[in-house]
């Protein structure tokens, strides 16, 4: 097998054109990308950005158009999603914990623990409003469309991506660590609990918001719950009523009047700049975090 | 590395000071976190055992009739023909991945192969901003934006109004475009350095090295980008409930408005079927589709990711 080598025309015209107009290509691509999130958010903000005031934060959701804002729904979500990661938050790290440093690394129930974890944070969102709907709202719970049933749902549909961030943030940490505090007389948990788990607060923190504002956005599993409802009234407990503020948005969003278009965007406004907040405060911590480590 | 604080006040040099309490509160603590992994095993029992006896039951109502090409499930008379939901969940999802693959792809060579480290560390954090903004954002969007000023006034078949499954497929696309991005630059990002200096040591220019060497080399991990991404797109409610609207029309043409099977169980969730009704228990029935096609998608997908990751960490 010979094959003749030329040392001419390496770097022929054709293959510095090809190479360009891919360049191009690849930058297009970026651009695009990127530049949908400033369309879609410069769009909401010519639409609807000379309707935010403070009213419509303090204001609670009506049919009529000068006074209505976003209260309940605000509060709503805050409600839900906070007792969501009340619950979903502890059991997801020690669950983390668990499976990297307790449980038998080739353990077939590990491996399948692994693998269920895996596939759970890919379940579509709806799936879960289902399970919520069955078990929870009706089923041998019975607790009606309320806040608690709501928490459950969400907490359900972030506990999966908790464990896997939780996770990678724990492997991170030097085993050094841990190996240093057993030679010291450590017991296995003293170890993972007093030097593990703090090392590995700022990944697990960072994956968790990231969880928790995607949670904050999620309105498909609700819509099952009941949220999609006028509630002119903030929840008092975890039984009461509630909406949230994505299906606030939603309920505007499907009335064909102008003026409840507007407040749809103007609701969104709201949430991006929540969400937007919340992922930048991620992103920050993680750098902080990952430069904090390299040093 | 950071610094280690070591509490001094357990160090002590007598032999193994409060073992049995010691011993016991990691006792204590282990039966805690085996019922907290529990938990993670119980919630996916709780969904199939949510979805799977109603599906069947409904099933065993629906009968044949699910093979028909309407679909009206909480009208009078109700009709269960699936045809319309799996044409409109194929053409919505096709649209989508039509959209992200291209983008998403070059995004992730973008980042892998020809982005500096400093615009890497700025592009990567702003894909996810993308992909956190909710999606019943991007489905007003669509609704407002995409659906009126483009395909009402671009789309040459039909007349286009309101709702339309292009816009929901393009919406859903720019959905999906950090999945895909953020996956496959990932496992391009792992193939090894030495493979792309070999391969400019042979003469080959960055296209040759991006496309042909560290693409192919990193093509389970693109493979895996694909299916996930695909996963997400066919359990996306919102956008497609917004965008394509709640009509299940049997049509082909993409400016018509379609529904989707999880747009279906949204909207039967808002709507005022008698509950535990057949026609409302279908929605466990579209669930159990919904979560089983997922399923076998997210596994294919984890196989591929596992697999590059055996072979370059």
């Amino acid at each position: 097998m010979s094959q003749t080598i030329s040392l001419k025309k390496q770097i022929s015209i054709r293959r510095v054109l090809i190479d360009a107009a891919f360049r191009t290509f690849l930058y297009f691509s970026i651009f695009t990308a990127l530049g949908m999130i400033f369309w879609v958010v410069s769009r909401l903000w010519s639409d609807a950005g000379w309707l935010l005031s403070w009213d419509l934060i303090t204001n609670y959701p009506s049919y009529n158009i000068d006074d209505a804002g976003f209260q309940s729904p605000l509060v709503g979500s805050l409600w839900v999603v906070g007792f969501a990661t009340l619950m979903a938050l502890p059991t997801g790290v020690l669950t983390a914990l668990y499976l990297e440093h307790f449980a038998g690394k080739s353990n077939k129930l590990t491996r399948l623990i692994e693998l269920n974890v895996q596939n759970l944070a890919g379940v579509p969102a709806v799936v879960f409003g289902l399970i919520g709907l069955a078990f929870i709202v009706r089923g041998f719970v019975k607790w009606g469309f309320t806040v608690g049933s709501a928490a459950v749902v969400i907490a359900m549909l972030i506990l999966p991506v908790i464990i896997i961030v939780s996770r990678e943030a724990i492997r991170s940490v030097p085993p050094s660590y841990k190996e240093g505090a057993l030679a010291l007389g450590a017991t296995n948990w003293q170890a993972v609990w007093r030097l593990v788990l703090p090392s590995a607060i700022p990944g697990t923190a960072t994956g968790s918001i990231l969880a928790i504002s995607r949670a904050i956005g999620e309105s498909a599993p609700l819509l099952l719950l009941g949220a999609l409802s006028f509630v002119t009234f903030n929840p008092t407990g975890l039984d009461s009523p509630f909406t949230i503020m994505p299906l606030t948005i939603f309920k505007y969003a499907s009335d064909s009047r102008e003026e409840y278009q507007i407040l749809a965007s103007a609701g969104s406004l709201i949430l991006v700049a929540v969400l937007f907040t919340l992922n930048l405060t991620a992103i920050l911590l993680r750098d902080f975090a990952t430069r904090k480590r390299n040093v | 590395m950071g610094e280690v604080k070591v509490d001094t006040r357990s160090i002590s040099l007598s032999p193994a000071p409060h073992l049995k309490r010691r011993l016991a509160t990691q006792n204590f603590f282990s039966k805690i976190m085996l019922v907290a992994t529990a938990i993670s095993v119980l919630v996916t029992f709780g969904i199939v055992a949510s979805l799977v006896p109603t599906a069947f039951t409904t099933l065993k109502n629906i009968g044949t009739s699910i093979i028909g090409l309407t679909w009206a499930p909480l009208f009078e008379p109700a009709q269960y023909g699936i045809a319309p939901l799996l044409t409109g969940t194929f053409f919505v999802v096709i649209i989508g991945m039509f959209v992200a693959v291209p983008i998403g792809l070059a995004s992730a060579i973008f980042l892998s192969d020809y982005a500096s480290f400093n615009l890497r560390r700025i592009v990567k954090p702003i894909l996810e901003i993308l992909a956190g903004i909710p999606t019943v954002v991007l489905g007003l969007f669509g609704l407002y934006v995409i659906n009126p000023e483009f395909v009402e006034k671009y789309w040459p078949i039909g007349e286009p109004i309101a709702y339309t499954a292009l816009g929901a497929g393009f919406m859903t696309g720019i959905l999906i475009v950090p999945i895909i991005a953020s996956v496959a630059d990932d496992a391009l990002s792992a193939v090894p350095r030495a493979m792309r200096e070999a391969a400019y040591a042979l003469g080959a220019t960055r296209r040759e090295v991006a496309t042909k060497v560290v693409f192919n080399a990193g093509l389970s991990g693109v493979v895996a980008a694909l299916i996930l991404a695909f996963a997400r797109a066919f359990g996306e409610t919102t956008i497609a409930l917004m965008v394509a609207g709640s009509f299940p029309k049997l049509t082909a043409n993409l400016g018509d408005p379609m529904m989707t099977m999880s747009a279906f169980i949204g909207f039967a969730g808002i709507g005022d079927a008698e509950v535990g009704s057949v026609a409302y228990n279908t929605i466990f029935l579209i669930g159990a589709i919904l979560f089983t096609v997922t399923l076998i998608f997210n596994i294919l997908g984890n196989r591929f990711i596992a697999k590059y990751r055996e072979a370059y960490e």
